[in-house]
């Protein structure tokens, strides 16, 4: 065997040590998720610094709809727990069943898409842009971001459903929706903090 | 075929063990705890139940700051499966170092910026506007027309 | 018809027009027409010689860790000798510019020429070889094939490419920015920085940045999963260990630059007011946020170059590092206190007596571990067996150097003092003796120990000798004056002065930086002499210096599978303990090496993102758009190839090390 023995010690196994593909994945894009968390946490940090500016322009009493973002954190939460039927499926190797949770979290997450979108657009139709104050500017930036990011999550969704529907429910597969999992519940916790300091504190 | 997608599974199971997937139970549990944290802080804040109770907002906003940290913590729990022993504790204590920094850098900010603004803008104190918005600002009031506060608009194309 | 053609070229070039290029400067045009024919020289060489196809298969695609680090390094120095030119154009023009003279430099490209210099030191150069070295030398030292992540790895260095290449072309396309190298608005805003200097400082800072943080993560997973079997953490060496805590660093503040600078960004493009002065914003917001990022950055430089002299310390007193667990602990204090430090670089800035003190005292704080270290090196020294080498040598000059740096870092943290020397010379003065003094003599230090380990030969001593000593001088004889000055008063970044007393410090700053680019020929020719000389510098056991850790273990240069047999670790400086037990390298019974495959992505989506970055600094939104879905386009294309992976057949590993086992025997 390829072992050396010296003074009783084994200076190499006779099993090379293996690093399975993917072995880091998980916990890389953990640091990755944390690395985000802290761009949002600057959104965050400008946004209660300068978040009090309205400029003599709106402020969050005039211009926040309660009842849109309530079902906007419906949606938001919806597609979290169908996120995770889709992982009860793909551990138990149901592809069909994956697929379809799958598809409904995307759906969920487009719902939240749009009416986001409809909420802005009618922000910039009163005249609330983000032009108008550094309330403003922090708001659709901290907002927009989360919704950027949920643009890209539902990209991501569906090249994976796209995989899938290739591959199956192969182990690098797995591992991929694992990730998108931990990517979507990350951005379902960062809109715990957008309702509650932005919106409900706001108009508090 | 089966087989092999079986074996392909167990062996990933096998590598990620620690990364748990969670049961439907514990997404249940954790739908329902959510769902909850939510509503209350939705109510307390649309239906104003508290209003006669307390004088300030600060009880209130207290109290949603709480059930926002709950829910997190619920989230962390039952959807990402946070677990101390999770990649040899690894992942525990990025998130335990992320959040000192968080709360550095927004708590930090915000002690900063607060007397940056109290000792270097007494003209215009922003930080007591806060604090009274509403009576600074008459809100049934149409918005004025950008460019009507200061005379320079950043022109952008 | 000539003009209505003319009309539709703002929507193909957008505000990029013939007048954009200066040729009315003749400082830039001479520049561009010396690097445009070294260039084309360079370019028809390489297909003279019929390297494209090699460069391209070899290195460009590559997602061995080995030569990406090398590429690393490389990129660093040529952007060393740009930074360092404009270095020396300041230096000339502040020696010059007395007695009413203008000097040679107008107002608007001196003001370019200190922002660039700062930039592409900290970015372009110190960034670069800080991360080329932790690249090519912590898998070696964990005993591990590659990183966690080789596509990453690759992607990460072209990002940072093209953050790089985005920053050269602003020379000769446009400008740059005149903010200085921290950008503070309003000066940065639309208002009053509107042409595209600002833009490509921002787009370039963006794309390089995301390499950076990438390469963070990827480092930290590598370090976490990927140790020889046996090797736990506090048997690491102590140059992971910095690297560690470097990419935590790393990963940590690079996205609060990225998100500060994002912010800027949508004030210059879509008018928001975060930093503007109107409406609501507040400037002072951006100096906050940019410097939670900017002190933890000079941790990010400082701590890998500790651990070089860790290594280095250790290896050439041949004694085991005096202190290994003080020296791990006050790296990882400094890796927590440096988010709590950031406010004494504005303590001018009006946050008031306790914010001030506050962040004195934990500025002062933060000295203590860096002490210790100080310690830890002199007392591994006391009682060595000290060889002379030139990274030794390095060492010693960083030890003496820096300590005044610090010294008068220490200085500048108390909010009374700083009150008089902020934005002195004083303040250019303390930084450079640290970052150079620091920062540039430890990585000379680590080329010099390392090049061997990545080449299979020694850098030649007198060269290096010349390099060292013009280096230690020229920082004292350049950067003496600046303390001077600063204590009488004198500010930074000024082009003329009226006070003609203060002419003779300028000319000695400036004999002081010529003695430094003497010292920068100086190792040029070191590496040309070595490589001329190879075969008399040559390192047939891998182990050239008599090392300790896991590196030296395996040849010089390595197999691209590093490591024949993953070595099990027993304790800290594992090669030494392996050394000392006896070990006996084994010539049979090799298997196949599963290896990461080559990959083409990396290099185009660098591509992409020059295009992209280009767009949006001269508003060609066509581009803009075309390029970023091209980026899309191709991240997702790239996830459907699931091959990634290939095996290093047996009989080529065995063909490898007998090799090495013939050349071995060859130098009995």
């Amino acid at each position: 065997m390829s072992a050396t023995h010296a003074a009783n010690r084994v200076y190499h196994l006779p099993e090379e040590p293996h690093h399975p593909e993917g072995h880091s994945t998980y916990l890389g894009f953990w640091l990755y998720l944390m690395s985000d968390c802290l761009i949002f946490a600057i959104l965050f940090a400008t946004y209660a610094v300068v978040g009090g500016n309205y400029a003599a322009g709106p402020s969050p009493k005039d211009l926040f709809d309660l009842e849109l973002v309530a079902l906007n954190t419906a949606m938001l939460l919806l597609s979290s727990i169908t996120y995770g039927f889709a992982m009860l499926e793909m551990v138990r190797g149901r592809k069909k069943a994956t697929l379809g949770w799958l598809g409904v979290t995307g759906l969920f997450g487009l719902a939240f898409l749009c009416i986001e979108i409809y909420e802005f657009a009618h922000l910039i139709h009163l005249g609330a842009t983000p032009q108008r104050s550094a309330f403003l500017s922090a708001f659709f930036t901290l907002v927009g971001t989360h919704g950027l990011h949920v643009m890209f999550g539902i990209i991501w969704l569906v090249t994976l459903m796209v995989q899938v529907g290739m591959h199956g429910l192969t182990a690098a597969n797995q591992r991929r929706l694992m990730c998108l999992s931990l990517f979507w519940h990350f951005l379902d916790i960062i809109w715990i903090g957008v309702f509650t300091f932005v919106y409900l504190m706001g108009v508090l | 075929m089966c087989a092999a997608k079986n074996s392909a599974a167990k062996a990933h199971e096998h590598h990620h063990d620690d990364a748990a997937h969670g049961t439907l139970r514990g997404y249940l549990i954790g739908f329902f705890l959510a769902v909850n944290l939510t509503i209350v802080p939705f109510w307390l804040v649309m239906a104003r139940p508290l209003d006669g109770v307390f004088d300030s907002h600060i009880p209130v906003a207290i109290i949603l700051v709480v059930f926002a940290i709950l829910q997190i913590i619920v989230h962390m729990v039952y959807f990402l499966h946070m677990h101390p022993r999770s990649e040899g504790g690894w992942t525990l204590m990025a998130l335990f170092f992320t959040l000192i920094l968080v709360i550095i850098v927004m708590s930090g900010s915000m002690w900063v910026m607060y007397h940056l603004h109290s000792n270097m803008m007494p003209s215009h104190d922003m930080s007591k506007m806060d604090a009274t918005g509403e009576s600074w600002i008459p809100s049934q009031q149409p918005f004025p027309a950008v460019g009507a506060v200061s005379g320079t608009v950043p022109v952008v194309e | 018809m000539y003009e209505t053609l003319l009309q539709f070229l703002p929507l193909i070039f957008g505000r990029l027009t013939l007048d954009s290029f200066p040729f009315y400067d003749p400082i830039i045009l001479s520049t561009f027409i010396v690097v445009a024919s070294g260039g084309s020289a360079l370019f028809a060489w390489v297909t003279y010689k019929r390297l494209w196809v090699y460069l391209w298969n070899e290195w460009f695609t590559t997602v061995d860790h080995k030569k990406i680090g090398i590429m690393y390094m490389i990129l660093g120095i040529v952007m060393l000798v740009r930074g360092f030119a404009d270095a020396i154009l300041m230096r000339l023009q502040q020696a010059m510019a007395f007695g009413g003279s203008e000097g040679y430099l107008n107002a608007h490209h001196y003001d370019q020429i200190f922002t660039a210099h700062g930039v592409i030191m900290i970015f372009f150069v110190a960034m670069p070889l800080v991360t080329g070295l932790m690249n090519y030398v912590v898998p070696l030292q964990i005993g591990a094939r590659d990183v966690s992540f080789p596509f990453l790895n690759n992607f990460s260095f072209w990002m940072t490419v093209a953050g790089a290449v985005l920053t050269m072309i602003s020379l000769f396309v446009g400008e740059f920015a005149r903010t200085g190298w921290l950008a503070y608005p309003p000066l940065s805003g639309s208002t009053y920085s509107p042409g595209v200097g600002m833009d490509y400082y921002l787009w370039g800072l963006q794309i390089a940045g995301i390499g950076t943080t990438l390469s963070g993560v990827n480092l930290i997973a590598t370090i976490i999963k990927m140790r020889a079997p046996g090797m736990k953490l506090m048997q690491m060496p102590v140059f992971t260990w910095t690297a560690l805590c470097t990419n935590v660093l790393i990963v940590a503040s690079f996205p609060v630059l990225a998100a500060t600078l994002a912010l800027l960004t949508l004030d210059r493009y879509v008018g928001t007011n975060f930093f503007t002065n109107d409406f609501g914003g507040n400037p002072m917001m951006y100096v906050n946020l940019i410097w939670i990022w900017g002190h933890p950055e000079v941790y990010i430089l400082i701590l890998p170059i500790f651990g070089i002299y860790s290594e280095v310390v250790a290896t050439f007193c041949t004694k085991r590092l005096f202190g290994y667990t003080s020296m791990v602990y006050a790296t990882v204090v400094i890796t927590i206190l440096s988010y709590l430090v950031w406010l004494h670089h504005f303590f001018t800035m009006g946050a008031g007596a306790s914010v001030n003190s506050f962040f004195g005292i934990t500025t002062m704080i933060i000295s203590i571990p860096t002490g210790a270290k100080i310690f830890n090196w002199l007392f591994t020294m006391y009682k060595g067996r000290i060889r002379l080498e030139l990274p030794m040598l390095w060492t010693i000059a960083f030890m003496l150097t820096f300590v005044i740096g610090g010294m008068t870092g220490v200085l500048l943290a108390v909010p009374p003092a700083d009150f008089i020397l902020h934005n002195s010379l004083f303040l250019i003065a303390h930084f450079h003796n640290v970052i150079i003094g620091g920062v540039v003599f430890g990585l000379f230090a680590g080329i010099n120990y390392w090049f061997p380990k990545a080449f299979g030969f020694k850098l030649d001593r007198f060269w290096g000798l010349v390099s060292f000593w013009c280096w230690v001088v020229g920082f004292w004889v350049a950067f003496t004056p600046l303390y001077i000055m600063g204590l009488m008063g004198v500010t930074r970044r000024l082009r003329v002065f009226d006070d003609p007393s203060l002419q003779i410090w300028f000319v000695i700053a400036a004999i002081g930086a010529g003695i430094i680019a003497v010292g920068i020929v100086a190792f040029l020719i070191q590496i040309y002499v070595s490589i001329r000389d190879r075969a008399k510098l040559v390192d047939r056991t891998g182990d050239p210096w008599n090392g300790r850790t896991l590196e030296w273990a395996t040849s010089s240069p390595p197999a691209d599978y590093n490591f024949a047999f993953t070595p099990v670790v027993y304790s800290g400086d594992a090669w030494w303990d392996m050394k000392k037990h006896g070990y006996q390298r084994p010539l049979k019974g090799f298997k196949d090496i599963h290896m990461p495959a080559n990959t083409a992505t990396g290099v185009i989506l660098s591509l992409l993102s020059v295009a992209f970055g280009f767009a949006m600094v001269w508003y060609m939104w066509w581009l803009a758009v075309l390029s970023f879905i091209a980026i899309l386009a191709v991240s997702i294309g790239h996830t459907f190839n699931y091959k990634r992976d290939f095996y290093i057949k047996a009989a080529v590993v065995a063909k490898t090390e007998d090799a090495r086992t013939r050349f071995l025997k060859e130098g009995l």
